[in-house]
């Protein structure tokens, strides 16, 4: 069967039956015998060199003749990208770590050939100090559940066969065999599903609204403007498993009566944008995606949309302007888009988590998925754990586990010994929660309680070199930036919290601050026309709110305690520790350090320009900071 | 506008790839709506976007200059300066923010005088800044010319760019 479809010019499957016959013949064709080579070929990792490593397995696979088959792929980002490259041999699923393109013969030959491990390139556990051989021992794995990020390890997403093996299009084929559009909403409804762009809105009750808006066309758009810092989860999806957001779509579209899709994806991510591509192309191919899918009558066709790089259109309203060619400005939403959106025609908007999370809601049923999560979130989230933290990457955990087990049991904890201060959630409009609130569980709910929340998962952890005034900063700084400037409140509220906010890291502000910038807040929260506006003030707030300590020390006692604002620190060398190693001096930008070889240095503080150099540079720790 | 370009050479950029051109704005006659894309794909040619490409776009496409001007003013992947050679973008997203990215800033303005959206005389280098790159494991990152660097301190900068003159 499989040689018959591969033969045949015309892939296309024309009825359901097809698909499932395609499955079954390319699983019954495999050798099960066979040794599975994955290497992560997701941005994070191919900045760590996974290209060359993709380039030397090839090589020596095409070298050797090798006695064993090997099923060799480039996948989707694995999540854990602090150690990058991996390489997951199969199927055991031996966990490789920051491998090289050197050490590929040796793999070769000590595993994939013999069995053995090559024990160098193994993860050693930082808490046990113990070498963890198969994947699923790692720490950060084994706690987590990887309903949405597990096939990325998995398959090539440039390949839809290999999507189809993992299961996939089996939800898009129960759809289409014998459910109406009234029963795919209600599924999704009593899945508890909401939107995983950060508003959290029931999903159900969305696509009811659009479904039964009274119009012949109607569009499916997918938000993959993900502009958060810090957060980076859509990218990875779309990036690893574009079918799982592709199928999404399509049920959506079936769900509520649409035609035609979008996908608005970000400038920035040039690989999610390329996979998705050769996604779309090949679902068009098998019939999966395109005029009459599967046979079944149903038509549904999908674009790509490039941003042109502005956060403020990761705001539905923005986002449609955008896909409109027009400016990036929100507009004021008297009108609900599931009536009136992209071309004045209902449309329906959700994030590529939520759209993933749709085949799998389909294919397990929704009293399946609500056994996952909380009372009010139900499913799992995904977060990007970033910033000071021992295992940066990808998290998969369900709704409700404690920010104390992620940061500290999935993230292992803070690196170099520091202390824990804060994590940030919910993106520039989030909030900092800080030590005393982890063992608050997670679900959107909580995290409004407590100032922040949950956005589009992005999670950075701060430590006690950061100073959470130059956060606050660095956050309303970004939004006075992305500000789109139609509104007054937003653009000019912020422009005024970014003056004062800057005046107070330099030393220079005043006890009237804090009233002013509450008042500000105020006036966002009131005046603003979009949600970016409405909550912009957040990250001033949540720091005011559990870090007042930090701010009175600017304010009052013109000092910066986690040494972070340039004007309110000095440099100078302790004589006793110094050893004259000549480094500090090397690496000053400005020549204020200076002395003689294997002589205590100086710095001439008229010179110094705070920049630091010399303090991470010097190995003795003769560079204090005061 | 303010450009020290060299008109004569853009002119005769743009006369050499009028075809090109021409043939582009055509193909988006019957979707004036994906100018964007239709921009996109003018800077991806020219690494920027030529003032008298958006001419042009006005006519052939009769969109008003001044609506083609604002969306490609909004939008931050825009260049209506030609850019250098070389671009290094420095990611300031959170994740790098919180290990330093903003130092790698203050080092290009320091050695090489650039500060965000500038092109150096020489048109070496064009400092651009992003908000996030979206691979915060390993942060400060920059990118040069598509390729990713990690973890970069400001002494590493400097041994980075070397390879690009």
């Amino acid at each position: 069967m499989v040689e018959q479809l591969k033969k045949s010019q015309d892939k296309r499957l024309t009825t359901v039956r097809e698909l499932g016959q395609l499955r079954q013949s390319i699983i019954s064709n495999r050798d099960t015998s066979r040794v599975t080579v994955s290497v992560c070929g997701g941005t994070g990792c191919r900045a760590m060199g996974a290209e060359d490593v993709v380039d030397a397995f090839s090589e020596e696979i095409e070298k050797k003749e090798l006695p064993v088959k090997i099923e060799f792929k480039e996948t989707g980002c694995h999540g854990f990208c602090e150690r990058g490259p991996v390489v997951v041999i199969g199927p055991r699923k031996i966990f490789y770590q920051k491998v090289k393109p050197q050490d590929v013969p040796e793999i070769i030959d000590e595993t994939v050939l013999k069995g053995k491990i090559v024990r160098r390139l193994l993860y050693t556990d930082p808490a046990t100090n113990q070498e963890i051989t198969y994947e699923s021992d790692v720490p950060f794995y084994k706690k987590q559940t990887r309903l949405i990020l597990g096939a990325n390890g998995e398959i090539d997403p440039s390949d839809i066969e290999q999507y189809i093996v993992a299961g996939g299009y089996t939800a898009l084929s129960k759809v289409l065999t014998g459910m109406s559009s009234e029963q795919v909403i209600s599924e999704i409804t009593r899945s508890g599903l909401r939107g995983r762009g950060g508003g959290g809105f029931p999903t159900g009750r969305k696509w009811q609204s659009c479904r039964v808006a009274k119009n012949d066309i109607k569009y499916v758009l997918c938000n993959a403007d993900e502009g958060d810092p810090g957060a980076y989860q859509d990218r990875s999806i779309l990036e690893g498993n574009p079918h799982s957001v592709i199928e999404g779509m399509i049920i959506g579209a079936y769900a509520i009566g649409s035609n035609q899709g979008y996908i608005y994806v970000r400038n920035e991510y040039p690989l999610a944008v390329e996979h998705a591509r050769t996604a779309i192309a090949q679902a068009e191919e098998y019939g999966l995606l395109g005029d009459d899918i599967l046979g079944s009558g149903f038509s549904f066709h999908v674009t790509i949309n490039k941003g042109g790089g502005a956060f403020v259109c990761g705001e539905s309203s923005a986002l449609i302007a955008s896909l409109e060619g027009k400016l990036g400005e929100p507009k004021a939403k008297y009108v609900h888009m599931s009536e009136k959106g992209l071309w004045d025609r209902p449309s329906l908007l959700n994030n590529v988590k939520t759209w993933a999370n749709v085949p799998l809601i389909i294919n397990k049923g929704a009293d399946w998925y609500t056994k996952i999560g909380t009372a009010g979130s139900k499913g799992t989230m995904v977060f990007s754990l970033v910033g000071k933290i021992n295992n940066t990457g990808l998290v998969e955990v369900p709704m409700g586990i404690t920010l104390r087990e992620m940061i500290f049991g999935i993230g292992g904890g803070i690196p170099n010994g520091k202390k824990f201060k804060a994590v940030q959630t919910g993106g520039p409009s989030g909030g900092c929660i800080p030590e005393s609130l982890l063992d608050t569980p997670v679900d959107f709910d909580e995290l409004t309680k407590l100032g922040s929340m949950m956005g589009s998962g992005g999670m950075i952890i701060m430590d006690e070199d950061n100073c959470m005034v130059d956060v606050a900063r660095y956050f309303i700084e970004f939004l006075k930036g992305e500000s789109c400037g139609k509104c007054t409140p937003c653009r000019e509220g912020l422009a005024k919290l970014s003056e004062i906010l800057d005046r107070i890291t330099r030393g220079k502000g005043n006890p009237e601050d804090i009233t002013t910038m509450r008042d500000l807040a105020e006036v966002l929260d009131i005046g603003a026309l979009c949600a970016l506006g409405r909550t912009a003030a957040n990250p001033v707030l949540s720091t005011l709110r559990y870090f007042k300590d930090e701010y009175t020390a600017h304010i009052i006692d013109k000092k910066c305690p986690a040494h972070v604002c340039r004007e309110l620190i000095t440099y100078s060398i302790d004589t006793e520790k110094c050893t004259g190693c000549g480094v500090c001096a090397r690496v000053c930008p400005t020549k204020a350090v200076t002395g003689e070889k294997k002589q205590p240095h100086v710095i001439n503080t008229g010179l110094c320009i705070e920049c630091g150099a010399c303090f991470d540079g010097c190995k003795f720790g003769a560079v204090v900071r005061s | 506008m303010e450009t020290e370009l060299d008109f004569a050479a853009v002119q005769a950029i743009i006369a050499n790839n009028a075809g090109k051109i021409e043939a582009l704005i055509d193909s988006y006659v019957d979707k004036k709506e994906q100018l964007i894309s239709l921009l996109q794909d003018i800077q991806s040619e020219f690494n920027y976007i030529p003032q008298d490409v958006i001419i042009r776009i006005s006519q052939k496409l009769e969109i008003p200059l001044s609506q083609i001007f604002s969306v490609a003013t909004f939008f931050k992947a825009f260049s209506l300066k030609p850019r250098g050679r070389h671009v290094i973008t420095v990611c300031l997203g959170t994740a790098c923010h919180v290990r330093g990215g903003q130092r790698l800033v203050d080092k290009m303005a320091r050695t090489y005088q650039l500060k965000p959206g500038e092109t150096s005389p020489d048109e070496r280098f064009t400092l651009e800044t992003a908000n996030c790159l979206g691979c915060c494991a390993l942060g400060p990152v920059v990118v040069v010319d598509g390729k990713y660097e990690s973890q970069v301190t400001p002494d590493k900068l400097d041994k980075i760019l070397k390879k690009y003159d």
